[in-house]
């Protein structure tokens, strides 16, 4: 579904992403997980073309995407949810989710499947999309993302900011999703319930992946406790 | 989304115009009507420019240069004497087919052919279009206070090279325009004969902007721009070609003003630099912002009143210091035009009928909230 290589990308003459290679086969659910300025949202942004990648190459499905823009890779089935959200706060729930279907034809079909799924979306379907709560918000988010019909879903830290029992929503939600057997790969801070949901998962550390592998074992690995608090965090606190 | 609400506004629109030019007849200030049809045409620019700054979100200080080069390109190829070709076989068939005009010399007792008033316009749209892809695939490229400086110099740029440039009159522009045929008897001209008939010319003209400006922001193209007001970033996220769109919007706005700015030049029967000059674009920014940004509507009537005020010499000396006070006061008390206290009243009156009419009875509905 997805195959990214060797993708190293910046911003100005700061290298961000220092050659990361990774894939999502079709049906999977991936976590790409770290701490604070790992890159991990960087890393998204270069597969779906809102960064420019420097060096590398990003394959979605079968085809090379490498640098093509954000509505290219939309046609070939990648949407981003991107991070912090960003639902257009003036515009109403209903229009949010018209303008999630702009190069989807039958968006008004799926716009009544959306609301089947998020029934509160429907309730506040006139209502600016700003009025919403947090966790509405991320519903919504996630929701104007899938109109556009993904083949792969881009989540990126579909967690942030939201309150420990919206968070479990959510996370139930993206696994409603994996149970439909939408391919889905996840960008999140909050590591073990990213794992949990996730068949495998990368450790992003400063622009590189130091470690890959099933999600059950990244969970018990000691390695990614370290990549999160910090190198010889048992000196300092043990 | 409220096709019946836009109707009734239109129709509402209408009857006031039609109200407006009977009540000058008939009490005699038909004088009036001048300054009404000049506002209706400014009012025009401003509602193309509320649509670039309000809907999408990207300054231009530098409409005043667009709106000149329709008025010139108009005024210029409409008088420039062609008068070799009127000879030739090739000059007497394009006179007949109406490419080329011809008219009495104002001096003088012989006639004078230029090109057609209509093709004159038609091309100072072209030529607007043209200029602004030429601006706008740069300088869209640049963001905020970057993007408001480069239409600034482009503004300035037109206001210099029409004052230096001896073929465009220089500080004089260009007189004597001729009519622009419309219908057979109708011109778009200032001949006093005409008042009434160009009165509502303007009017039709900024009916139909209104009309296609309302149509398109609440169409997927509308979406798209208020989305990428919105958030650049998740508006490129969901497909929309951000790039594509701010270029296209911007020509819009920009031919638009060159239309308004050739029919007025046609009315007026001449144009000077001073239209092309920097503080009228930062007029029809303020007028924009006035109107609430993105309000169509709200810069119809700002555009419009502000201009038939300023035009009356309401504003005395004053002029630019009161559309300034207007900014002022418009943004610190009611930032989303002055349509909003309005609109938040309506909100209140019904919320404070609601539970009398909807007693038991499920009230599907939500209020909506007025940001």
């Amino acid at each position: 579904m997805l195959r990214v290589r060797n993708l190293r990308t910046g911003y100005g003459s700061l290298e961000v992403i220092k050659g990361v290679s990774f894939h999502v086969a079709p049906g999977e659910v991936v976590a790409l997980i770290g701490a604070n300025g790992a890159g991990k949202t960087s890393l998204l942004s270069a597969v779906v073309g809102l960064l420019p990648p420097w060096d590398g190459q990003v394959v979605i499905g079968g085809r090379d995407a490498t640098g093509a823009p954000p509505w290219e890779s939309i046609a070939s089935g990648v949407v981003l949810v991107p991070e912090g959200r960003r639902i257009f706060a003036d515009m109403t729930v209903m229009e949010n989710l018209q303008v999630g279907g702009y190069r989807n034809p039958d968006r008004d079909r799926l716009i009544d499947e959306m609301f089947d799924r998020f029934p509160r979306l429907r309730e506040r379907r006139g209502q600016t999309a700003g009025t919403l709560s947090g966790g509405e918000q991320q519903m919504l988010a996630i929701a104007r993302g899938l109109i556009a019909r993904p083949r792969l879903l881009l989540l990126d830290e579909p967690s942030l900011g939201l309150a420990p029992l919206l968070v479990k929503e959510v996370f139930e939600v993206v696994r409603g999703l994996r149970d439909l057997g939408v391919t889905i790969c996840m960008v999140e801070q909050n590591a073990v319930a990213a794992l949990e949901i996730a068949d495998r998962g990368y450790v992003l550390e400063t622009g590189e992946i130091i470690l890959e592998g099933v999600s059950e074992d990244l969970l018990r690995n000691p390695e990614v406790m370290r990549a999160y608090l910090g190198k010889g965090y048992r000196e300092v606190w043990e | 989304m409220n096709t019946g609400k836009t109707a009734a506004g239109i129709l509402l629109l209408t009857l006031l115009a039609v109200a407006v030019q009977v009540g000058a007849s008939v009490s005699g200030r038909d004088y009036y009507l001048t300054q009404l049809t000049m506002a209706a045409y400014t009012a025009a620019v401003v509602m193309g420019l509320s649509l670039l700054v309000g809907y999408t979100g990207q300054i231009s200080l530098g409409h005043a240069g667009f709106v000149a080069i329709g008025a010139y390109t108009s005024a210029f190829l409409s008088t420039a004497p062609l008068a070799h070709a009127s000879g030739t076989a090739l000059g007497k068939s394009l006179l007949r087919f109406h490419v080329l005009a011809s008219r009495p010399e104002l001096y003088g007792d012989g006639t004078v052919v230029s090109l057609a008033p209509g093709l004159a316009f038609l091309a100072g749209l072209l030529l607007a279009g043209l200029v602004a892809v030429g601006i706008g695939y740069p300088a869209l490229r640049l963001h905020g206070h970057y993007l408001a400086m480069a239409t600034l110099g482009f503004g300035l740029i037109v206001y210099r090279l029409v004052l230096g440039t001896a073929f465009l009159g220089a500080a004089d522009g260009i007189s004597s325009v001729p009519p622009l045929p419309i219908l057979p008897g109708v011109a778009c001209t200032g001949e006093p004969g005409q008042r009434i008939a160009n009165y509502y010319i303007a009017a039709g003209f900024t009916l139909m902007v209104l009309l296609f400006l309302l149509n398109l922001t609440d169409s997927r193209t509308g979406r798209a721009l208020r989305a990428i007001h919105g958030s650049e970033r998740a508006a490129a996220a969901t497909g929309i070609d951000t790039a594509a769109y701010k270029l296209k919007v911007f020509v819009l706005s920009a031919i638009l003003a060159a239309a308004a700015g050739g029919l007025l030049t046609f009315y007026r029967g001449s144009i000077g630099p001073s239209d092309a000059g920097a503080m009228k674009s930062v007029r029809y920014v303020a007028m924009v912002a006035a109107g609430g940004m993105a309000s169509v509507w709200g810069a119809l009537v700002v555009g419009f009143v502000l201009t038939f005020l300023s035009l009356r010499g309401c504003f005395g000396s004053f002029d630019d210091a009161v559309f300034g006070v207007v900014l002022i006061v418009i943004m610190s008390f009611t930032p989303e035009g002055p349509f909003g206290p309005l609109r938040t009243l309506v909100v209140r009156f019904r919320a404070r009928r609601r539970p009398a009419l909807a007693n038991g009875e499920s009230e599907k509905e939500i209020p909506r909230v007025v940001a």
